[in-house]
């Protein structure tokens, strides 16, 4: 029997076009595909996305494998497990990665379940075990209070889904080369026991929160709904979005959508300022990959600012009205420019 | 007549859980465990599809775990369902969810035949949201996840399902697994009535042979993954921290300038 090898990642395209926790996928599966000194796949199905799959190639994959058929435009889980499986036994890869959106997290238990193989939820860090060639999913357990490691000794392939924002993709470069393979279609295969009757479009239960580059986030010490509410406009004068604490949902400041952390969501951005919010392990876990974290708090010893990259230790009751004044007063002209 | 099966999970309701750090298992002994919150809205669900449907409906919750967790499927009798089920014993322990899912699908195969399967979509201790989907593929029936709203007449049931973007409209035929989430419903409070009568049915217990398993196939064992390292998360950035408390407010807002600046041409004004 032939040995499995090589990494594969499941693309996502909504629309027709790639969607971008495609590239971090990639991102993961490079360092991984490196580590084994194997090559890194993307599996993507779809309709009309064949011209799109060069952004692939440029962000990391050796071979792109499309599916593409009008009845691959919306996502079933008939149709792409059937034809996942038949390509993942043909070929045997030796990791198989989806990220963790609702997509992947329904493909990905079936395909586990028909393969018999391992599956790590919602993983936040992957590595490679050098001396067994294993892969070592991370993944946050008992509300972000440990991680906990796990791997699929010898079944295979290993499989996880990865948390969306867990890793920034790499960026796009054009003169990477790679093979695009448009699969055969055994069309017996496309049909669906689950039919669409109808779509409604809500843009408020997309990601804004984990597509910003800055986030503005306010936790308990707050203290009030009225000075989280000042957060709307602090974020809009720097051109960043509100996030939010479980906290701070519960006490009604902000809508779910707003919510950072393990039951939230997970954000990455270039700037995460963290106002009035201690750290629980369950927040950390939600943002902890932000390129730079900023924290002011009361309290020195709170846990958020062993995260940070900058700590003030202030009460926001001081700090947040002089702040927003200072905004509102100077907006860029002798302030804040460029450095 | 037609059966709904509610698949429930004891979890632990506080943060004091323990893990075993031989085998990186949750330890379950503890006393503080109740029925996983998600799994309510699925429990609910099928009671007022078994109270609005005109055809007669029995209700079968099943569950794994130690004997204890029979107190969970108490919790889901007390609410209106028929009867319960506990996969329990040795054989069971230290399952993941391919485990999980084989044991849950061969106790399925026995008590065939069933029309709707319910669970809820993560339980809050694994936070896997996994077992569900995997009990639909190895049982081959029809898989809706993410589901909010359920319309049930038992010839089509209507799902919606909350997606990335929106909410998908979804139709298919019975037998069906469906995993809700917390918008479907809101879960009724047991009736004492209810909860005596709860405390009167006898639960049944089942090993791995009263479900015809391959013993191999179960438990630890039976699982593909094992937890290898646990440990404690560590951020190491370690800001340095201003103190705004002595230097006040104005030079902490320089601070923060600093080593904060925002690109003017895409800093908004008020609008």
């Amino acid at each position: 029997m032939k040995k499995a090898r090589g990494v594969w990642v499941l693309g996502e395209q909504r629309n027709g076009r790639i969607h971008p926790v495609s590239h971090e996928l990639l991102a993961w599966g490079r360092s991984l595909a490196d580590g084994l000194n194997v090559s890194l796949e993307c599996i993507i199905a779809g309709h009309g996305i064949a011209e799109d799959a060069k952004q692939l190639i440029a962000h990391g994959a050796d071979r792109v494998r499309c599916f593409d058929h009008r009845q691959l435009e919306i996502f079933r889980v008939d149709p792409y497990v059937r034809l996942m499986e038949r390509l993942i036994r043909e070929y045997k890869p030796e990791i198989l990665l989806a990220a963790a959106t609702t997509m992947g997290r329904t493909v990905m238990p079936v395909l586990a379940a028909h393969l018999h193989t391992g599956l790590t939820a919602d993983c936040t860090e992957l590595a490679i075990d050098p001396t067994e060639r294993l892969l070592l999913q991370t993944r946050p357990a008992i509300g972000g209070n440990v991680m906990a490691t796990i791997k699929t000794p010898s079944h295979r392939p290993q499989m996880a889904t990865v948390r969306p924002k867990s890793r920034r993709p790499m960026p796009a470069d054009e003169s990477r080369t790679g093979e695009i393979v448009t699969e055969f279609i055994d069309e017996s295969l496309l049909d669906s026991r689950v039919s669409r009757l109808g779509f409604v479009e809500d843009l408020t239960m997309g990601s804004s929160i984990q597509d910003a580059d800055v986030v503005i986030a306010g936790g308990r010490g707050l203290r009030t709904s009225k000075r989280f509410a000042d957060l709307f406009e602090i974020a809009e004068r720097l051109g960043g979005v509100v996030g939010a604490s479980r906290c701070a949902v519960d006490q009604g400041w902000a809508p779910y959508a707003h919510q950072v952390g393990l039951s939230g969501k997970s954000v990455s951005p270039t700037t995460y300022i963290a106002l009035g919010i201690s750290g629980s392990p369950n927040h950390l876990a939600g943002m902890s990959s932000a390129e730079r974290i900023i924290a002011v708090n009361n309290d020195p010893d709170a846990p958020i600012f062993q995260v940070a990259d900058v700590g003030i230790v202030a009460d926001l009751a001081d700090f947040l009205p002089a702040w927003l004044e200072r905004l509102r007063r100077g907006t860029g002209e002798e302030r804040g420019g460029p450095r | 007549m037609k059966r709904i099966l509610v698949l429930v999970k004891q979890v632990p309701t506080t943060e004091s859980v323990r893990l075993n750090e031989e085998t990186g298992t949750m330890i379950r002994t503890g006393s503080d465990a109740a029925i996983n919150p998600l799994d309510l809205h699925a429990v609910e669900e099928a009671v007022r599809i078994k109270e609005s449907s005109t055809e007669e409906v029995a209700i079968t919750v099943l569950s794994m775990g130690p004997l204890q967790a029979q107190s969970a499927i108490r919790e889901a009798l007390a609410m209106g369902c028929d009867e319960g089920i506990l996969l329990s014993g040795r054989e069971f322990a230290g399952a993941d969810t391919w485990a999980t899912a084989y044991a849950l699908v061969q106790c399925i195969r026995v008590l065939e035949p069933i029309d709707l399967v319910l669970s809820g979509e993560r339980a809050t201790d694994g936070e896997t949201g996994q077992v569900g989907p995997m009990v639909a593929a190895m049982w081959d029936v029809p898989l809706l996840t993410y589901v909010t709203h359920l319309a049930c007449d038992w010839t089509q049931l209507v799902a919606h399902r909350a997606i990335e973007g929106g909410t998908e409209e979804v139709g298919c035929r019975f037998p069906v697994v469906a995993c809700v989430l917390r918008d479907l419903n809101e879960p009724r409070l047991p009736t004492l009535s209810g909860k005596v009568a709860a405390h009167d049915n006898e639960i049944k217990v089942l090993d791995g042979n009263a479900i015809g398993a391959d013993t191999s196939l179960l438990g630890l064992g039976g699982s593909p993954t094992r937890v290898v390292k646990v440990m404690y998360p560590s951020f190491q950035r370690n800001a340095e921290l201003f103190h705004a408390i002595d230097n006040g407010v104005g030079v902490a807002l320089d601070y923060l300038e600093s080593v904060f600046t925002i690109d003017a041409s895409q800093t908004k004004g008020p609008s």
